[in-house]
């Protein structure tokens, strides 16, 4: 184990990742730096395209070249920067100290092998198990996942498995060498929201009982608030806002957030208004206008936003802000937050209720125009 | 075949109170509809070449009843495959039912011919999940929009069609700028304003959104369903708006149905039925809902289900829930639940559960053996 790493399991120094396309440069990511401690959940938020993807498959050296290229940045796992290390090394720590879950099971699964061979290979690689072992371990890992059954199930092919049970095989497979990382790219977001239910809880459980670490990728507010403790806000290839998960719903920082956070409907606290809606289209990264990428659909913005590039703001210990306004923001929630009565209204009532206090409809910006 | 209103609809054994009460003169009426596909199978042959023996029919759609009336929207929820879009083409007759009736102002679509139904369809539209399967590539903006504007002849000549297209570009938020383009040259939540201008060029009543937001990013999902709630109050629209997302759902309807399995197992006010859900499985489908608030979250209880939803394809006999219910009792394999009012226009199809004792948390869990007993996961 390398030592060095104070607490950190993963540090992310200043990536960048581009590709070329014939459209131009895309800078994908540009420019992200991050911690993850040990047994933490960090949660990475934002629309489709804003990077959240090529950030991950950065870090374990899974970007396509061509026509993708990390251009510079460190990826600091215990302290050793995989980006340098030799390819077998990090082919080493793929899928054992550090695996992945995706969206679709099939970009995992095999489909044209028995689901306990696909098991059985990865602790064979990593773990050095003899068939025998392996065997029994795959059949532990799926009783593990919850798949009823397991044993009569196991040489069964993908098909076989509903798409709830295929994200189970494939979370088995990732969680088979007991990983200290796991990254999990929209893992529910094809899922019905039952199965999603037991999916999350699955990985909640696995957390407590292994201490692993999870990168939690989704573009949906309600799963990063229920399971995240540092929540990280992308917006075209940059962090836009990075606090710990209370800090960042009960006080954002940055426009973006704060907007994002009011566009979806909240079935506790909504009082039947109309959404706040952020106008025109997510940026084409290809072609960013100069100064701030969000600033032709943000309603703060004023003339410097579009001229130049905003500040990466510390708004307290661990909350930052990009944002020319960034303090202004971060005391505009607060003050909201307080005319609300002090953090959210909780304590008593627990089931979701009408009266938990209500979103300040005076605060929306825009006029229910159409972007664009 | 036609029948003078909604009311002589009313087909025996189907609960009255589901129906307009109140006087009011619902717009649409369903009645025990059915969409059953047969996918054949059962025949002397199949059994001889080693086959289940069993025909399998898929029923998609088993016995619907409920009125939705003028300007409201009714929000349609449920689990893929539980037979929304089913329910919604069946309406329009884009899918033909195999049993019941579905009324229109009190006509009975079944018995429309095929040239009756054109002229209906006018007053009946649909709007899909996918704006890009659903619109023609080869057709500019133009075109597309202006196709039902000239097959219901709503305007004279080429001109005042075209002003008719600029028109419905500026309603749903498109410049007439880009009259001549492909849907291709859009974006997602552009080629969905395409849509809705071309549902709206027939100038309906009644629109089935099947799914429209569901392949949205969050900041556009925003703006769909503000224009679509703008739309409504400016030309009185009635909605049937399906989605899987309970939280839009609970966002843009008046009252909400869930569906399991090809029934309607709750109907009630969209907000009573997520602050108050009655039945054993809507309860777990709004537990499941994550709230964006941590602090809420952090104390919630939930329900998990166990197991996914069964096969349509033969579903469970009884109550269809009852494989996966934290509740169910011997004999929700037996008895069909029928959707009853529990509390005042509250409706829910449970046998464990009635006006007098409207709280299945009070009833006792699953106690009968052979019946999956899955757990409640309570977190601290
Ligand atoms: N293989 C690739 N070739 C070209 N561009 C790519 C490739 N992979 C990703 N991109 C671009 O990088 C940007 C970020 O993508 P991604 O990280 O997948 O976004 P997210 O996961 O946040 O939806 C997008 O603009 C996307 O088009
Ligand atoms: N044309 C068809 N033939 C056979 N089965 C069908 C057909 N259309 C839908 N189904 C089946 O009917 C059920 C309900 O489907 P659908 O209405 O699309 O559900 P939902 O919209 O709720 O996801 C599913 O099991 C589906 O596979
Ligand atoms: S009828 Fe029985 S199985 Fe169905 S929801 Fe009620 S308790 Fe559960
Ligand atoms: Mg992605
Ligand atoms: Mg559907």
């Amino acid at each position: 184990m390398m030592s060095g790493d104070n607490g950190n399991l993963l540090s992310v120094r200043d990536l960048r990742t581009y590709f070329e396309t014939e459209d131009g440069t895309v800078k994908a990511v540009d420019g992200i730096s991050f911690d993850l401690k040990r047994g933490e959940t960090l949660g990475i938020v934002g629309e489709s395209g804003s990077g959240k993807s090529v950030t991950n498959l950065s870090v374990i050296r899974l970007i396509p070249s061509p026509p993708g290229r990390i251009v510079s940045g460190e990826v600091l796992f215990h302290g050793q920067d995989i980006l340098s290390l030799p390819a077998e090394e990090v082919r080493r720590i793929r899928g054992k100290r550090i695996s992945m879950i995706f969206q679709d099971p099939m970009t995992s699964l095999n489909p044209f092998m028995r689901i306990s061979r696909q098991l059985m290979e990865i602790t064979q690689l990593h773990l050095g198990h003899t068939r025998e072992q392996a065997y029994e371990h795959a059949v532990r890992m799926l009783e593990t996942v919850g798949i009823p059954e397991a044993r009569a199930r196991v040489d069964s092919y993908p098909h076989e498995f509903s798409g709830g049970m295929r994200q189970r095989v494939m979370i088995a497979m990732a969680l088979s060498c007991e990983p200290e990382l796991l990254i999990a790219d929209e893992p529910t977001t094809a899922l019905d929201v039952t199965i999603q239910a037991q999916i999350l809880e699955l990985i909640r459980k696995l957390k407590e009982e292994t201490g692993t670490s999870v990168i939690l990728i989704t573009h949906d507010l309600g799963v990063v608030a229920g399971m995240t403790d540092d929540i990280i806000v992308m917006y075209a290839g940059k962090i836009f806002e990075q606090a710990p998960t209370r800090e960042l719903f009960a006080a954002p920082g940055n426009p973006y957030t704060k907007a994002l956070l009011k566009s979806v409907p909240d079935p506790v606290h909504e009082e039947g208004t109309d959404l706040y809606q952020i106008p025109g289209l997510p940026p084409d990264v290809a072609h960013l206008p100069p100064g701030c990428p969000f600033a032709p659909r943000c309603y703060h913005a004023e003339e410097v936003c579009r001229r130049e590039f905003p500040p990466f703001v510390q708004l307290n210990a661990e909350h930052f802000s990009l944002c020319h306004f960034a303090g202004e923001v971060y005391a505009e929630s607060r003050a909201e937050r307080d005319a609300r009565g002090g953090a959210t209204p909780s304590g008593a009532n627990v089931e979701p209720s009408e009266n938990l206090g209500a979103v300040d409809p005076s605060e929306n910006p825009t006029q229910g125009g159409a972007g664009r | 075949m036609t029948t003078g209103g909604a009311q002589q609809a009313d087909v025996a054994g189907m609960p009255q109170a589901l129906m307009a009460s109140d006087g009011r003169e619902p717009l649409i009426a369903i009645r025990d509809l059915k969409v059953h596909f047969d996918l054949g199978g059962g025949s002397k042959l199949e059994r001889l070449v080693g086959g289940s023996g069993v025909r399998r029919v898929v029923k998609a759609v088993d016995g619907v009843s409920i009125d939705i009336f003028p300007g409201e929207t009714l929000g349609l929820v449920g689990e893929s495959g539980c037979g929304k879009s089913t329910l919604g083409r069946a309406l329009l007759r884009l899918t033909e039912p195999t049993g019941g009736h579905a009324f229109f102002r009190g006509r009975d679509l079944a018995g429309l011919s095929k040239r009756e139904l054109r002229q209906h369809r006018r007053h009946l539209q649909m709007i899909f999940q996918d704006p890009y399967a659903s619109l023609n590539p080869r057709m500019t903006v133009s075109q597309i929009i202006g196709e039902p504007v000239e097959t219901f002849r709503l305007a004279r000549g080429r001109q005042e069609r075209e002003a008719r297209v600029r028109e419905l570009m500026q309603t749903v938020g498109l410049s007439p700028r880009f009259l001549k383009r492909y849907p291709h040259e859009f974006s997602g939540g552009q080629r969905q304003r395409i849509g809705i201008a071309r549902a709206l060029a027939a100038d309906p009543d009644f629109v089935v959104a099947d799914e429209p937001i569901s392949a949205l990013d969050v900041s556009i999902q925003a703006q769909i369903m503000n224009l679509m709630e703008r739309l409504q109050r400016e030309r009185n629209l009635t909605y049937l708006f399906i989605s899987h997302d309970l939280r839009a759902i609970r966002h843009v309807s008046d009252r909400v149905a869930v569906m399991y399995l090809g029934k309607l197992v709750e109907v009630a006010d969209a907000k009573v039925i997520y602050r108050d859900p009655l039945m054993p499985y809507t309860k777990a489908l709004i537990s499941a809902v994550p709230v964006p608030d941590p602090e809420i979250e952090a104390k919630r209880e939930r329900i998990v289900l166990q197991g996914d939803v069964p096969s349509p394809i033969n579903p469970p006999p009884g109550c269809r829930f009852h494989t996966r219910c934290p509740w169910a009792v011997e004999a929700c394999r037996e008895v069909v639940p029928p959707l009853a009012e529990i509390k005042p226009n509250h409706f829910a199809a449970c046998i464990r559960i009635s006006p007098e004792e409207p709280d299945i948390e009070r009833v006792a869990p699953s106690d009968a053996p052979g019946l999956r007993n899955p757990g409640r996961v309570i977190e601290q």
